[in-house]
């Protein structure tokens, strides 16, 4: 029952954290605008939180690249299970515009497992919201069932 | 007191970009400050040797999604002026429109993350509101909110139609109604003056030999902009920089916050005098030269290097952003800091990595 009880409230309040890979800060900041009265994601109880050990989603933009590669796992290993991986942007998604460029490595699943992909240069936030709640079935799924992806 | 050093970032909540810094710490106030850059390094300069000249207008775009209109207007005059290409009056003042419209969204945006630095989160709602009023102007007149892809080279890829003018102007009245009636809480409010007003000063001698850039450096009393320089169509609007002299973190919200209606100001100009005339002419050949062209970001001078061979990739491209000046004057004023003022200082140069780092 208790289980059931945490399930229900992940479900409708899962607590949020983004993180700017090498966007081009399109994305990032149509990801603010969500939070922002027009758009107000905060009706679906969804919280901006700095910190990864609260959060539940992880919104990511921008191209995976050497540098931030470590960033983005380490923010991704702290983050309790289940965790919920949303990759916005083209970028996010296949490297964009910038996939031959030197320092770039691809899109975020070949880094981590992505549950959501959000297309759009940059992605609306109506798209963004879509692609959330889209991704809270996630939660309602046994742990079986979800997508595993070799790192 | 022993020494602590503290990571602020690449993850923080008070920005949406990954800036590292290494503060330093003695008991609660900063003496050291060590910026650690590359995360957004994407490598986009040598991107074009890959896209040829044409599509490089739509990278640069993505150099920054916040003043991407910009750096796409900056590099169109750069291979304009090397092709001798003359650009059609009437594009050179939609230029003009939608780059004060992306500075007006620019300034609207950094105005209410500043206000979220010191935790006055109900400010920050109420920009935020305001300038989604602006994206939709944007995106009623451009196609788009943010990335609006509307220079190509040899003029712009939309026009106004006079129904949509009218309509432009009673938006802009409603926007500048909503901004003034904020202006009293963001310039007087007692809260907000006790967090910014005499925190980082840069005196104007010292912003000066820094070489800082844009408003930072226009709120210490330095008169630069860019737009004195008279592209696109500034040359033929009035137009007088804002300066103010307190070069502290109130003086710079100060500065943006009179240029947003300064922007306001001038759009209004620009739709009064604008005349029926073709948007685009004919491309034809291939770029040889090289040339520099600089142009007024939200955040300073921005400045571009052109160098062609004749082929259709560049031999070269440089882009210089202001924040990459800018960030010495961060460095400047953060030792001797309080930790808590930390955003506040970060956040009053207008820092945007993903320029600085490209």
């Amino acid at each position: 029952m208790f289980k059931k009880l945490i399930q229900k409230a992940r479900v409708k309040s899962p607590w949020l954290l983004h993180y700017d890979c090498s966007s081009c800060n399109g994305c990032d900041i149509e990801v603010l605008a969500c939070l922002t009265p027009v758009y107000d994601i905060e009706r679906f109880g969804i919280i901006n939180v700095g910190n990864p050990m609260h959060a539940d989603l992880l919104l990511v933009t921008g191209t995976v690249n050497y540098r931030n590669r470590k960033v983005l796992l380490n923010l991704h290993d702290q983050m309790p299970d289940p965790k919920l991986v949303v990759a916005i942007g083209s970028c996010a998604l296949s490297g964009g515009i910038f996939r031959e460029a030197y320092n770039v490595i691809g899109g975020v699943d070949k880094v981590i497992p992505v549950d959501v992909y959000v297309p759009g240069c940059p992605a609306k936030p109506e798209a963004i919201i879509d692609g959330v709640t889209l991704g809270l079935n996630v939660f309602t799924r046994s742990k079986e069932g979800r997508k595993t992806h070799a790192r | 007191m022993l020494k602590t050093v503290i990571p602020f970032g690449p993850q923080h909540p008070v920005l949406p970009e990954p800036l590292h810094l290494k503060l330093t710490v003695e008991d609660e106030v900063i003496t050291e400050a060590i910026p650690a850059l590359g995360f957004v390094h994407r490598g986009l300069e040598m991107l074009a040797n890959i896209r040829d000249f044409k599509q490089m207008t739509q990278v640069v775009e993505r150099v920054c999604g916040i003043c991407s209109m910009i750096h796409a207007m900056c590099y169109c005059q750069g291979i304009e002026a090397i092709m001798g290409i003359e650009v059609p009056r009437r594009a050179t003042f939609l230029r003009t429109i939608w780059s004060e419209l992306n500075r007006m969204h620019s300034h609207l945006l950094w105005l209410g993350l500043f206000a979220d630095s010191f935790g006055f989160e109900s400010l920050f709602m109420q920009l935020w509101k305001i300038r989604e009023k602006v994206l939709d102007l944007n995106e009623a007149t451009a196609g788009n909110r943010i990335i609006v892809s509307v220079n190509v080279i040899g003029g712009v890829r939309r026009d106004l139609a006079p129904e949509q003018i009218s309509w432009m102007l009673a938006e802009l009245a409603e926007v500048e109604q909503e901004i003034n009636r904020l202006g009293s809480t963001l310039l007087t409010d007692y809260t907000v003056k006790k967090r910014t007003a005499g925190k980082g000063v840069i005196t104007k001698d010292k912003a000066f030999e820094l070489g800082l850039a844009g408003p930072t450096l226009r709120a210490s009393g330095v008169c630069q902009d860019m737009r004195m320089l008279g592209y696109a169509a500034f040359d033929q609007l009035d137009f007088e920089p804002v300066v103010e002299t307190g070069g502290d973190c109130y003086a710079r919200s100060k500065v943006r916050f009179r240029e947003v209606l300064q922007s306001i100001d001038l759009i209004r100009q620009a739709l009064s005098r604008i005349d029926q005339s073709e948007i685009r002419t004919k491309v034809k050949g291939r770029p040889q030269g090289e040339t520099v062209c600089r142009v007024e970001q939200p955040r300073g001078e921005l400045f571009y290097y052109i160098k062609a061979d004749g082929t259709k990739n560049l031999e070269r491209l440089r882009i210089r952003t202001p924040t990459f000046a800018n960030i010495p004057a961060l460095l400047s004023i953060l030792p001797g800091m309080w930790l808590s003022d930390v955003p506040v200082a970060v956040l009053s140069i207008d820092p945007c990595i993903s320029c600085t780092e490209r």
